[in-house]
């Protein structure tokens, strides 16, 4: 990758031995560590999910038998959320861009970020031996009391991974909180930080608050299973509505850890690529803080067929719908930065204008679900699937791979091949409505989730969401295959080659390896494209320019 | 030695002693109170035990008498987390009886 390289040192090429990369403080390597790591988590998650809509091709039991289904989607679940997604935008272009993009050295605490993905690793080696120990079973809910006492899977292996893997998330939400309000440069206020880290900043918010209650949950569903203390299991004194509380206190605001990083990526992109100042910027930036906040207090919509007494179902439901305001309000001031705009349809940016009709079809779903009457209609089945597949991979991957793509030559310097990436972004997002919408279908036809056999009347449509898997792998398989090809042969990238605004984009790429010589200066607001010529300028606060 | 002297303050052994002493007292005053029922009491009493101990701990062992203001917000935001945890799950669990099961068909 780096033969031929200019004589410039950048983090890359400083020195290239195996210790300089595991014990590196550098926050841009470490963001490379991470990126690596979950690309093999992504992997595993993808081939469980390969294995699973195979076996859905037909409406028998012809490939796996119904064991081996359920630790297959069990796999696919917990690789992609706790290993995947959860840590992908943060811990990978969180971490890579998030001091560049205020002016900083590095993060706060690099120790602690270092120690981060070691943990996470650590957290991630006990997912894989829960796998190759004959895999879960329980779904990635582990609901009690099956997980708690009648599973016979690897059940305290995965949530041991589990465990650790919180504490990574912890750190990186520490990180980010302490460096974000302590290491800004001088002059960038709070509303001169671009959106990508109030998104980041509200995403640590709920790190911090509530990763150590999914971590103390999955505890004590190891303690009753191991000691038989009676925590979840109502025949020795516990609840098993308990666990729920507790695992959706955590797991419904990791979906906005998972989609709030997407929704900062989307608003440097959609600004860059249509020329103009995010409309409404202040709201945007509160709106991040609210689904923050609002998403806490939402989790019971899970809970509405449980058993959970109907008032509180009524008040959850409530502030369920109170979580799509912010949302919509992000949705609507995107929409209304394009207009008039002087848009170009670049790789990044058809991934945000994907992102945005995905993420609306995903949101609005999520009010239907939402509705007690109509979630008691779509509960567990494929209606469910479908509306978070199209928030999680709709929204969420879309947003990663555009993220990925715009700071791709800041990462390596280089670019990748555009008239590629265009096509690739166009397969997937081909390849994900194929895939996803005919399960609205099914799931309001009444095909329940988690089910490896099905009526026969519901194969077509099976059929088809396959076959949309199918082109949805093969358009992940080929962003694959240019961006490393792009790291060799890709041509040589200038520091600012979308002309774009954020300070990230004056240092060179790839950054030097303390990014600034001295501190910058802000003196404009995020998103200041009405003076064209700074950004073409290709200045370089980082000392040397390969422009 | 000032209020705001964040990881730098050095508490006497005395004051360590004392904390020690008091939650082992809590904890004994815990036990005792478990041996008798007091009705609807009795989870508020070892809940109200635990949050004394819980408060004592936080303010000398880890030091957050002698820190910054920030660090009090965000200890409390912790702690009002759990509060909000708690009063959403026990509203659940309290108004579970208000509507009768529904008759069989």
């Amino acid at each position: 990758m780096e033969s031929g390289d200019t004589k410039r040192k950048h983090y890359l090429n400083i020195e290239n031995t195996p210790q300089s990369w595991l014990l590196t403080l550098d926050h841009k390597r470490i963001g490379i560590l991470y990126l690596v790591t979950i690309l093999l988590f992504f992997f595993l998650g993808g081939v469980a999910a390969v294995l699973f809509r195979l076996e859905l091709l037909t409406p028998d039991a012809h490939l796996v038998e119904h064991e081996t289904y359920n630790r297959l989607f069990t796999m696919h679940g917990v690789t992609m959320i706790f290993f995947f997604l959860i840590p992908s935008i943060p811990a990978v272009l969180g971490n890579f861009l998030l001091p560049i993009m205020i002016g900083a050295r590095d993060m706060a605490f690099p120790r602690i970020n270092l120690a981060s993905w070691y943990v996470f690793t650590a957290g991630g080696l006990f997912g894989l031996a829960a796998i190759v120990f004959g895999g879960v079973d329980t779904g990635w809910t582990f609901y009690t009391p099956y997980s708690s006492t009648y599973a016979n899977s690897n059940v305290i292996l995965a949530a041991l991974g589990i465990f650790i893997a919180g504490f990574a998330s912890i750190m990186t939400g520490l990180n980010f909180i302490v460096t974000i309000h302590k290491m800004r440069a001088p002059g960038l206020t709070w509303f001169r930080l671009p959106l990508f880290i109030w998104g980041q900043y509200a995403t640590a918010i709920i790190m911090i608050l509530g990763t150590p209650v999914i971590a103390i949950t999955v505890l004590l569903v190891g303690i009753e299973r191991l000691f038989g203390v009676g925590i979840f299991d109502p025949a020795i004194g516990g609840d098993p509505l308990l666990f729920q509380h507790l695992f959706w206190f955590y797991s419904h605001p990791a979906v906005y850890i998972m989609i709030l990083p997407g929704m900062g990526v989307i608003s440097e992109v959609i600004a860059c690529f249509s020329r103009k100042r995010i409309f409404g910027y202040h709201v945007v930036a509160f709106s991040s803080l609210a689904i923050a906040i609002l998403g806490f207090f939402v989790w019971g919509h899970h809970m509405f067929v449980s058993s959970q007494s109907m008032y509180a179902g009524m008040i959850f439901s409530i502030l369920s719908f109170l979580v799509a305001i912010p949302s919509a309000i992000k949705v609507f001031n995107w929409t209304a930065t394009l207009y008039k705009g002087s848009i170009s349809l670049d790789t990044p940016m058809l991934y945000a204008l994907g992102f945005i009709g995905l993420f609306t079809i995903g949101g609005l779903t999520g009010l239907f679900l939402a509705t007690m009457a109509i979630n008691i209609h779509v509960h567990d089945t494929y209606f469910v699937v479908a509306h978070f597949h199209y928030v999680m991979v709709g929204g969420m991957l879309m947003a990663f791979l555009g993220g990925i793509h715009f700071w791709w030559p800041k990462m390596f310097g280089r670019m990748y091949p555009e008239a590629w990436g265009r096509f690739a972004a166009i397969v997937i997002f081909v390849g994900f409505n194929l895939t996803f919408f005919p399960q609205f279908i099914l799931g309001y036809l009444g095909m329940p989730r988690r089910y490896h056999v099905y009526p026969e009347e519901f194969q077509v449509l099976n059929v088809m969401s396959t076959a949309g898997a199918s082109i949805l792998g093969a358009g992940y398989l080929m962003v694959f295959v240019y961006l490393v090809w792009s790291l060799f042969k890709g041509r040589r990238s200038v520091s600012n080659p979308w002309c774009a605004a954020g300070l990230e984009w004056r240092v060179s790429s790839p950054p030097p390896q303390h990014n600034f010589k001295k501190a910058p200066v802000v003196d404009r607001d995020a998103y200041d494209y009405t003076d064209e010529d700074v950004y073409k300028s290709d200045y370089d606060s980082g000392g040397t320019s390969d422009g | 030695m000032t209020e705001h002297s964040g990881n730098h303050h050095i508490m006497p052994l005395k004051i360590y002693l004392g904390v020690f002493l008091a939650l082992m007292v809590l904890t004994i005053l815990t036990v005792w109170v478990a041996f008798y029922d007091l009705g609807f009491l009795n989870v508020f009493v070892a809940v109200t035990i635990a949050c004394v101990k819980a408060y004592i701990v936080l303010l000398y062992f880890m030091h957050l008498r002698y820190n910054a203001r920030i660090l009090w917000l965000t200890a409390a935001a912790g702690f009002i987390w759990f509060v909000l945890l708690t009063a959403f799950t026990v509203s659940d669990v309290l108004t579970r009886g208000w509507l009768p099961p529904p008759e069989a068909w």
